[in-house]
């Protein structure tokens, strides 16, 4: 992007006009002048990043799981609905039960470990299609009613204010009571739920950048204004939205975890966290490891993913950063 | 002032209309006929299902049912359940002051908790015990409520038994008639010996559960406008007049700090009636939250439609409130908008 004509003639006026902006949250700008050239803004981005050690250990334990959910049938025992009717609520290894299955079993025999380990498949694949698909519209929403104002951003925000308006669960549970209880309606809903935050920052970012002189100046030079929209603003948008989306991974999956423990979920026998955790309901007295281990599968993984965001919204964005 | 209040307040109304659109329309986008699905396998005989899509208004162009409904919301009329045959509102009535209980239980737990953990991890920055609350904050923002209150019942319940597993009220021992609905009230008025400490221990397990997740938000609001405050020049005058700490933080920084955390209070009821959805549903509190729960597995779709909007009016009335209120106390906003 660095050779870009556009972006490299608007950046002529920009460290005047936008002293605050930082160098990582404007990559043109970055490469071309504020950085001195021997470090990457990469290598920027790492030692800002780095600095914070509970990012780092959320960095870690969010690369195990994603590990995990992706050599999910090298790594598990079992298969995650194999019911094994012979060893039906057995302990794991340290309450006494066998190596074989070292998280022990459920009501129908089925290896919790094995279990827990898709089940980071299907949360991890939840949160990341909520991610990206909230992401793309909220961007195509976000800088539409930016650029075009008028009808469409009245439009836009004000069904985005509804949404708001709804207690998230809520209005969840009123799409998949639609849709039907289901895996991708799961997603459905939760996009649905989280969409406003991502148009909301998005218009609110490239509103932000459009009175700049780079803007302008792009606009005297002739650029177009798709062009405008996702090559020349949208770029400089990014930092609050990486932080968002970072942050927006663990929503969806607490969310789409409630669903399912709900029943309005994924369904049996998927091995979906919140819907193994309804399942354990009933045998809190006799077998406490099936209610324990899969809740807290879900909040190592919200907890890293949390710590990461917060070492992202450091390093990307220093006005964001919490005192 | 008074013109941004009636700004506010017609701001409010196309968010009305729009729930009322989509809760419609929602219902009417669940597959199969309403009245063929309650018939079931049995069928129906066709002039007396054409008669009871009449009844209903099925027949009518949408746009009619639509008005129709919309009239009927603007009356109090919110559809009538179609296990129960009892007007919504009237079952919602009854369920809502459960709910109620329980969030402003939950509220204050987080309210009582986390004001004070935030202000002493402000005044002790970097100390120990700043970075433990700041631990348990993103813990408890982290956390699957439903896993919690499983583990809460789990080790409080049936491992040292000390409250009891579900509901609000002992039953076998303790029996009167609802009078407020809050059974904190009705129980202290019904004169029977025990009967408050049960509503409470009843009570004590599900306001933690709902009450995590605010608390650790109160908890990191407090925290960072506690910061902000005390850095101001007006503390550091309050300091060297000599004024004692506890002065200082507790009458000069708190006042201020507090501005912000009243509106994030404030907004946290969308929070606490989505949280009750799964509190109540761990809990078998009977609240709103389980009720619509139960009006899904049931196909109660009147329930549901009528349920949704009256939770969600209620959250969109109760944030109005709130917006108009923090501008009517904070005189910066008064003045420049």
């Amino acid at each position: 992007m660095a050779d870009d004509p556009v972006l490299n003639a608007a950046s002529v006026p920009s460290p005047a006009s936008s002293p605050a902006t930082s160098p990582a949250s404007s990559p043109a700008d970055a490469l071309i002048e504020t950085v001195p050239p021997e470090i990457s803004p990469l290598r920027a981005f790492w030692s800002a990043f780095s600095e914070n050690r509970g990012a780092v250990l959320g960095l870690a334990v969010v690369v195990f799981i994603t590990l995990l959910a992706i050599f999910a049938p090298l790594l598990a025992l079992h298969s995650p609905i194999e019911q094994f009717r012979e060893h039906v609520l057995l302990p794991p290894v340290w309450a006494g039960g066998i190596w074989s299955f070292p998280f022990g079993t459920d009501a129908v025999g089925r290896d919790v470990l094995s279990r827990l380990i898709y089940g980071a498949r299907i949360s991890l694949g939840i949160g990341l299609s909520v991610m990206l698909v909230s992401v793309a519209v909220g961007i195509v929403l976000g800088l539409a009613s930016a650029f075009l104002r008028g009808i469409v951003e009245v439009v836009v925000m004000r069904v985005m204010d509804l949404v708001v308006a709804i207690p998230s669960l809520v209005l969840a549970i009123l799409v998949v009571a639609v849709l039907g209880p289901s895996l991708t309606n799961t997603i459905v809903a939760v996009t649905v739920v989280y969409l406003p935050r991502y148009v909301r920052l998005v218009r609110a970012a490239a509103m932000a950048e459009l009175s700049k002189e780079y803007v302008v100046a792009a606009q005297v030079a002739g650029v177009g204004k798709l062009r405008l929209m996702f090559v020349t603003v949208l770029p400089n948008c990014l930092a609050p939205l990486i932080v968002q989306a970072a942050l927006g991974i663990s929503d969806a999956i607490l969310e789409a975890a409630a669903l399912g423990f709900l029943g309005l979920g994924a369904q049996p026998p998927t091995p979906e966290w919140g819907a193994m955790l309804a399942d354990s309901r009933e045998f809190i007295r006799s077998a406490p490891w099936i209610v324990t281990l899969p809740g807290l599968a879900i909040l190592v993984t919200v907890v890293a993913i949390n710590l990461m965001g917060d070492g992202l919204r450091d390093a990307l964005d220093p006005k964001l950063r919490r005192s | 002032m008074f013109r941004f209040f009636l700004r506010r307040v017609a701001l409010t109304l196309p968010t009305f209309v729009a729930l009322m659109f989509v809760t419609f329309v929602a219902v009417r986008l669940v597959p199969g006929d309403p009245i063929e699905a309650r018939t079931g396998e049995r069928g129906i005989a066709p002039e007396r299902l054409a008669m009871l899509r009449h009844e209903l208004g099925l027949d009518q162009p949408v746009w009619q049912q639509f008005l129709h409904y919309a009239n009927g919301i603007l009356h109090g009329d919110f559809g009538v359940s179609i296990v129960t045959k009892t007007p919504i509102l009237h079952e919602f009535a009854i369920l809502f002051p459960a709910t109620l209980e329980l969030a402003f239980c939950g509220l204050i737990f987080a309210i009582v908790l986390g004001i004070p953990a935030g202000v002493i991890a402000a005044v002790k920055r970097g100390s120990i015990f700043d970075h433990s609350v700041m631990t348990v904050a993103l813990a408890g923002y982290s956390m699957p409520i439903f896993w919690w209150g499983l583990l809460l019942i789990m080790f409080m319940s049936e491992y040292l038994g000390l409250t009891p597993v579900s509901g609000r009220m002992d039953l076998i021992n303790y029996y009167f008639e609802p009078v407020t609905g809050f059974m904190l009230i009705d129980s202290l008025l019904s004169d029977q010996e025990g009967a408050f400490g049960a509503a409470v221990s009843h009570l004590i397990l599900p306001s933690i559960v709902l009450g995590t997740i605010p608390l650790a938000v109160i908890a990191r609001m407090t925290r960072s406008s506690m910061l902000e405050v005390l850095s101001e020049d007006y503390v550091r005058t309050a300091r060297a007049k000599g004024l004692s700490p506890l002065r200082v933080v507790g009458l000069h920084a708190l006042r201020n700090a507090l501005i912000p955390v009243v509106t994030v209070i404030g907004l946290q009821t969308g929070t606490l009636l989505a949280g009750a959805v799964l509190t109540e549903t761990i809990f078998a509190w009977p609240g709103v939250g389980k009720w619509l729960i139960e009006s899904i597995s049931r196909r109660d779709y009147p329930a549901l439609q009528g349920g949704i909007m009256l939770i969600s009016g209620i959250v969109i009335l109760v944030n109005l409130i709130v917006d108009l209120l923090y501008v009517a106390i904070n005189p910066r906003i008064r003045h420049g908008g």
